[in-house]
């Protein structure tokens, strides 16, 4: 007799066996001729140019969650908004609230300098000559060719 | 080359009942390669809508070479699409067959003779299996080509091909 657990084990083993034995016989009858072409990666016929990981600017992530932050707000703002009449100050206070946390990071982005696009400068840590930090300098003979 | 694939030299029962199979799965879901080039493509959408039907063949479009059967070349072939044509023709995983579709892919059509831009049919560049005559051909011409290609296709074997 099976228990309930038995069946979960048998229908584990129908769905490994299932798939294995599938790619089993496609293994066996498929044809296999590759050629770069054909292995050449799908871009509507074009020829693929670069590489597919691109590169992001990190700042776009930045940007991507203060607008998500803000379009949060506003999805919550707009029922709010339209039964605001027969929610009375409880609401009001509550919402101000919410606006108010939101606000608290909105100024800690302004203040990281996250809304503006151009970045005045890198900023390195600083340490001063000799202060436990060894600085590293290749010599003339590890530079040579 | 595969496991199996054009590994015998001459078919025995068990070879040609496989083939019998593998065939007859094969045919019946000749999935297309979901692009078109010129007119013949319009044909080629009302096949594919309800009115005629070509999903009743197993036939309905796919958008990645990877997954498509069949390449249904519809329409004007022009110089600067046919290296495209070409590359996913390549992409296409085996087996793969061609239905050229109405008489610019068949031959260059009516640009045979001025046609400066226009490749003289797409033969040139890929094997074609079926030729669909017709300018652009009706859906009911389109199916009755995909039948051939369906024909074609459930006399073919895992067996190597005897040379002429």
């Amino acid at each position: 007799m099976l228990t309930e657990f038995g069946r979960v084990l048998l229908f584990l083993l129908v769905g490994v066996f299932f798939v294995a034995i599938g790619l089993l016989v496609a293994w066996l009858l498929r044809p296999n001729r590759p050629y770069p072409s054909k292995l050449s990666t799908y871009e509507c016929g074009e020829a693929p140019v670069g590489d597919t990981r691109v590169r992001l600017n990190l700042r776009f992530y930045v940007v991507a969650l203060i607008f998500l932050i803000f379009d949060v707000e506003v999805v919550f703002l707009f029922p709010w908004a339209t039964v605001y009449k027969n929610l009375g100050w409880f609401a009001f206070v509550e919402m101000l609230v919410f606006l108010a946390i939101l606000l608290v990071g909105f100024a800690y982005v302004w203040r990281k300098g996250d809304l503006d696009w151009d970045k005045p400068a890198p900023q390195v840590p600083r340490y001063e000559k000799g202060s436990g930090v060894k600085e590293s300098h290749l010599t003339e003979e590890e530079v040579a060719v | 080359m595969g496991l199996l694939d054009q590994k015998f030299e001459n078919s025995n029962i068990i070879i040609t009942s496989l083939d019998d199979l593998l065939n007859w799965a094969r045919l019946s879901s000749l999935w297309g390669m979901q692009f078109g080039l010129a007119c013949c493509a319009i044909e080629m959408m009302a096949t594919g809508a309800s009115h005629y039907d070509f999903d009743r063949f197993g036939t309905f479009f796919r958008a990645s070479p990877r997954q498509a059967d069949v390449m249904i070349v519809a329409g004007t072939v022009t110089l600067k699409m046919a290296s495209r044509i070409k590359t996913l023709f390549d992409q296409m995983s085996e087996p793969r067959y061609v239905i050229s579709m109405g008489s610019c892919s068949n031959c260059g059509g009516p640009y045979w003779e001025h046609g400066y831009h226009v490749l003289k049919g797409v033969d040139r560049i890929i094997p074609v299996d079926v030729y669909v005559p017709g300018c652009p051909p009706r859906p009911e011409a389109l199916m009755e080509g995909l039948m051939k290609l369906q024909e074609k296709v459930r006399n073919e074997s895992l067996a190597k091909k005897k040379s002429a």
